[in-house]
């Protein structure tokens, strides 16, 4: 039997406990063609991709539903072993290259071409000895198919990071048998001309009929790049489109959607912009997987300002940076008083605070009770809490306990009392006791990295509502970074995209999804605008 | 300026062989030693170390670090030589026996040890070291209780006289035992030995050459190499030197098969997954070698290698200590390797032959140099244990340095 497709992913449903990831989606490919797949994060590309190599963290959770055809065939893909045999490549996003081999080496690790000989022939084929000859004769013709002329001696360690991407390239290209191949953001650590050289590497393996499939948050290069579109959104699939018949802007709303109403009700009210309260120029920031790479912001006082994007683009790079728990340069000025950037308790004394996305991990002492939690900054950067005598501090119990139970009533923390151990607590009141201990530092300025992440839905809201009050009774400046559209969307009063570390564009929290969609692709969606409507008018 | 800099970096990646050569200089100075007699010593343990050094290149290769463990091997490796002297088997059948009856045992323990080991990557060395310190407890069980008690020994002097148990010392140098088993076969003055050893190289690249494996470049170098040292040696202020060397051809040869081994198996797949295994363990699973079975054979394969060399050592000694002889082996091969250049990372067999010469250079002159500077031996004893912990200590300290420096340039790089 021989299908026209080379892969048929049929009606994928894939379940996390109660948790559905993926619902009903499917996709067909043929060979030759580029299949763009498109989506936010979370939206389920990741987990289609494990299914398709068989990795282990999908049948460790019982499989899924649905059906996998190669050729037209059943394919049983139970490890990322059975993929690779069956003839499905990956070209991965971080580097899976050693940096002490050669890249003929590299092309061939774990598939060398060895002779036997006297030991080989009693101990095992493991004792054949490599023939570096042939390796490298194969090594050559792979690089020559991606246009790479560099020596294939060289070893990996000092290359360019281009050059590491079309080295992984040739890889899966010299696997015999490759049907299918998998590009996941390939382009991300590519400069312009490398991206450009990349997508016509990608055609040139298309046209010799491999199939490939390409994951990119880059609309205009699916745009330049592929056949055909797969877009999900949520786990389920939104549509499939021939990429002749669509446009960025189509394709950019339908990737965002609008996922529902405003998730706190808020009076609308004028922007305050009188005062800048945050003035941040030049800012990079050396956070792996979220670097920051050169961005300008202004917040002014009293504003919510929420900053979006896709993951690893660097919006939680922000926060980090600021605050100096990642090494960061640039300039920083609150209220016009520059800052000291990479000094955290600086940056604490200046008042400003952070409530991190890492609730577990920075955020909170999980073995310590919730008043300790709570005034522990305070107590170790300003010193308060304390009461003298002689050369030793202690702590001072009663005012401990007293601001303890203040925060709990004002933020509503539903717990036993001050001394119950934060790590008893749910996910939405211990993010609470993190905003509690931000708050006892009397901050002018508050960054809320992830505020509802890993809380459900009732616990989100309520952490949402006290950022509101907050804003809105105190008037403290808050930026709050989240990577859910919606939640910036109910309480923002402006947003602010950002895409490969660098600020795209601020948009109304009531701007339209495919300007959302535009900007989390690093397009400014006035300026897509502004081309489109040359575009017609030379028409 | 960039000269500079470069010396500045050679100084800094080889500091620890470079204070070594130094303190060797300074030793012989004050040791009063003559030069001969330091060669006389240097070639005997130099025949009975090297092997155990050389042992400890596969698993630091296969990113496992200094197995500390090898003392197992070691243990293992005196388990047989007891046997033989019980059955009485002496002399080169004895020795052979031994090797043989070591390989399984050892590669038992070695099985064990990396199955361990791969529970708990990244910290191999603290694991083997103390797994090296339970294994002697269970060890001593073995032969304070089990042998000579509940498993009757008979060959004569083997337990201690009035009590059960294996004696404090074994002799190897009764008929039963096997003294020199493997030194005693060929042994040649310095000279001769230079000689056959410069002409067989000379001839064995010639070869090599013929078969079109090396340049022709490499060949001349080799020979004009060769004839220099054979020149060299006519000088007879320089033949006085190595007057009293003794070479034991059969054991270096040995050591030089094992040397082979070490590149030969880095050709092989295997050898190609014990280095992609090193380093990095994530890309090596990735392309779908077992990283667990890779560990575990080089750890195996070291600690068989460890058994021989343990057996090496006491056939030249003639006799070890029943319950220590093997404790301090890991140490001190491990600080020798780390003395002649390799990191914990990196090693090959000439940092681990040049490791030897030097740690071993100093262990000979450093008493002396002790007593006389300080009027006491017992300082140079001090010495020269003090060294060997400082010197993995520094290694250590070392490679979290590198570590730290190349992080720094990786990112003056991307900037």
């Amino acid at each position: 039997m021989h299908s026209e497709y080379v892969l048929e992913m049929q009606n994928i449903t894939k379940r996390y406990g109660e948790n559905t990831v993926l619902s009903d989606v499917s996709l067909s490919i043929k060979p030759g063609e580029i299949h763009a797949l498109l989506g936010e994060n979370g939206a389920g590309k990741s987990t289609l991709m494990n299914i398709l190599f068989g990795m282990p963290v999908i049948h460790d959770t019982g499989g899924f539903e649905g059906k996998v055809l190669l050729d037209g065939e059943e394919a049983g893909i139970f490890s990322p072993h059975d993929a690779m045999m069956k003839g499905i490549g990956m070209v991965h996003q971080e580097f899976m290259l050693l940096p002490g081999f050669t890249i003929t080496e590299n092309i061939k690790l774990n598939r060398e071409i060895s002779n036997p000989h006297f030991f080989s022939r009693i101990f095992g084929k493991n004792l054949e000895s490599l023939d570096m000859k042939v390796m490298s004769s194969d090594a050559r013709k792979a690089l020559d198919s991606v246009g790479m002329n560099i020596d294939e001696y060289t070893m990996v360690h000092g290359l360019p990071v281009g050059y590491m991407q079309f080295v992984e390239i040739a890889r899966e290209i010299d696997k015999s048998g490759v049907k299918l191949l998998v590009f996941d953001e390939p382009t991300a650590v590519l400069t312009e001309s490398e991206a450009t050289q990349l997508i016509s590497v990608m055609k040139k393996i298309a046209e010799s009929g491999i199939a490939v499939i390409f994951i990119t948050h880059r609309l205009d290069e699916v745009m330049a790049a592929s056949d055909s579109i797969t877009i999900l959104r949520d786990g389920k699939l939104v549509s499939t489109l021939r990429t002749s018949e669509t446009n960025i802007v189509e394709m950019a709303e339908r990737m965002i959607g609008r996922k529902g109403e405003s998730m706190v009700d808020l009076e609308k009210r004028e922007n305050p912009h009188e005062t800048v309260a945050l003035h941040i120029k030049d800012l990079r920031v050396e956070m792996p997987g979220e670097r920051v790479n050169g961005l300008d912001l202004d917040v002014y006082e009293g504003e919510i300002l929420g900053i979006g994007g896709l993951a690893g683009q660097g919006k939680l790079g922000i926060p980090n940076g600021i605050m100096g728990l990642y090494e960061a340069e640039g300039e920083v000025a609150l209220f016009g008083e520059p800052l000291k950037i990479g000094d955290t308790s600086a940056a604490l004394r200046a008042g400003i605070a952070m409530v991190s996305e890492d609730r577990k991990r920075v955020g909170l002492l999980l073995d310590q009770a919730i008043e300790d939690n709570i005034v522990f900054n305070a107590m170790q950067v300003r010193g308060e809490f304390l009461r003298k005598i002689g050369p030793f501090s202690l702590k001072n119990s009663k005012e401990i306990k007293e601001t303890a139970k203040q925060m709990i009533k004002d933020l509503d923390i539903r717990c036993t009392g001050p001394l119950q151990l934060s790590g008893t607590l749910s996910g939405g009141n211990q993010q609470k006791v993190c905003i509690a201990r931000a708050l006892c530092m009397n901050p002018r300025f508050l960054f809320v990295s992830e505020p509802t992440r890993g809380i459900d839905i009732g616990a989100k809201k309520l952490v949402l509502e006290t950022l509101a009050k907050l804003n809105r009774e105190r008037g403290m400046t808050i930026v709050m970074v989240s990577s859910e559209l919606q939640e910036l969307r109910s309480i923002s009063d402006r947003i602010a995209i950002v895409s490969e570390g660098k600020l795209v564009d601020i948009l109304a929290p009531d701007a339209a999804d495919a300007d959302y969609g535009l900007a989390m692709s690093g397009i400014n969606p006035s300026e897509q605008r502004r081309k489109e409507a040359a575009g017609h008018d030379e028409q | 300026m960039r000269k500079e800099f470069d010396f500045r970096s050679i100084l800094r990646n080889n500091a620890v062989t470079i204070m070594f050569v130094v303190l060797c200089i300074i030793c012989l100075c004050y040791s009063g030693q003559t030069v001969a007699y330091v060669m006389f010593e240097l070639f005997g343990r130099l025949s009975r170390n090297a092997f155990l050094v050389l042992a400890l290149i596969l698993p630091i290769v296969a990113g496992m670090g200094i197995n500390f463990a090898m003392t197992i091997g070691a243990m293992a490796a005196q388990i047989a030589a007891l046997w033989v002297v019980e059955w009485g088997v002496g002399g080169l059948g004895g020795f052979g026996v031994a090797a043989l009856m070591t390989v399984p045992i050892a590669a038992f323990f070695g099985f064990l040890i990396g199955k361990l080991q791969n529970k708990m990557k990244g910290q191999e060395m603290i694991g083997g070291l103390i797994l090296g310190y339970f294994a002697n407890g269970l060890y001593q069980l073995l032969f304070l209780f089990v042998f000579g008690n509940l498993i009757p020994l008979k060959a004569p002097g083997l337990v201690i006289k009035g009590s059960t148990g294996v004696a404090n010392t074994i002799d190897l140098s009764t008929e039963r035992g096997f003294k020199y088993a493997l030194d005693g076969i060929w042994r040649l003055p310095f000279g001769t030995a230079l000689y056959i050893v410069c002409g067989a190289l000379v001839v064995a690249m010639a070869v090599m050459f013929i078969l079109k494996k090396i340049k022709l470049n490499k060949l001349i170098i080799t020979a004009v190499a060769a004839a220099a040292a054979c020149l060299l040696y006519q000088i007879p202020a320089v033949a006085k030197l190595f007057s009293m060397v003794n070479i034991p051809m059969v054991t270096f040869m040995v050591v030089g098969l094992l040397c082979l081994f070490n590149v030969g198996i880095m050709k092989t797949r295997l050898g190609q997954q014990f280095r992609a295994v090193g380093q990095n363990r994530t890309v090596a699973n990735a392309s779908g070698i077992n990283v667990d079975r890779t560990r575990l054979i080089a750890v195996m394969i070291s600690t068989v290698l460890a058994g021989w060399g343990q057996l090496i050592f006491v056939q030249n000694m003639g006799s070890f200590q029943t319950y220590g002889a093997h404790e301090q082996v890991g140490l001190y091969a491990g600080a020798a390797i780390l003395v002649g250049g390799a990191s914990i990372r990196k090693a090959n067999n000439k940092q681990a032959i040049l490791g030897c010469i030097l740690f071993h250079l100093l262990f000979i002159m450093a008493p002396s140099a002790g007593k006389n500077l300080f009027g006491d031996a017992a300082i140079g004893e001090y010495f020269r244990v003090f060294i060997s912990y400082g010197v993995i200590a520094l290694a250590l300290v070392m490679h979290a340095w590198s570590g730290i420096q190349k992080r720094k340039k990786a990112k003056a790089a991307a900037e």
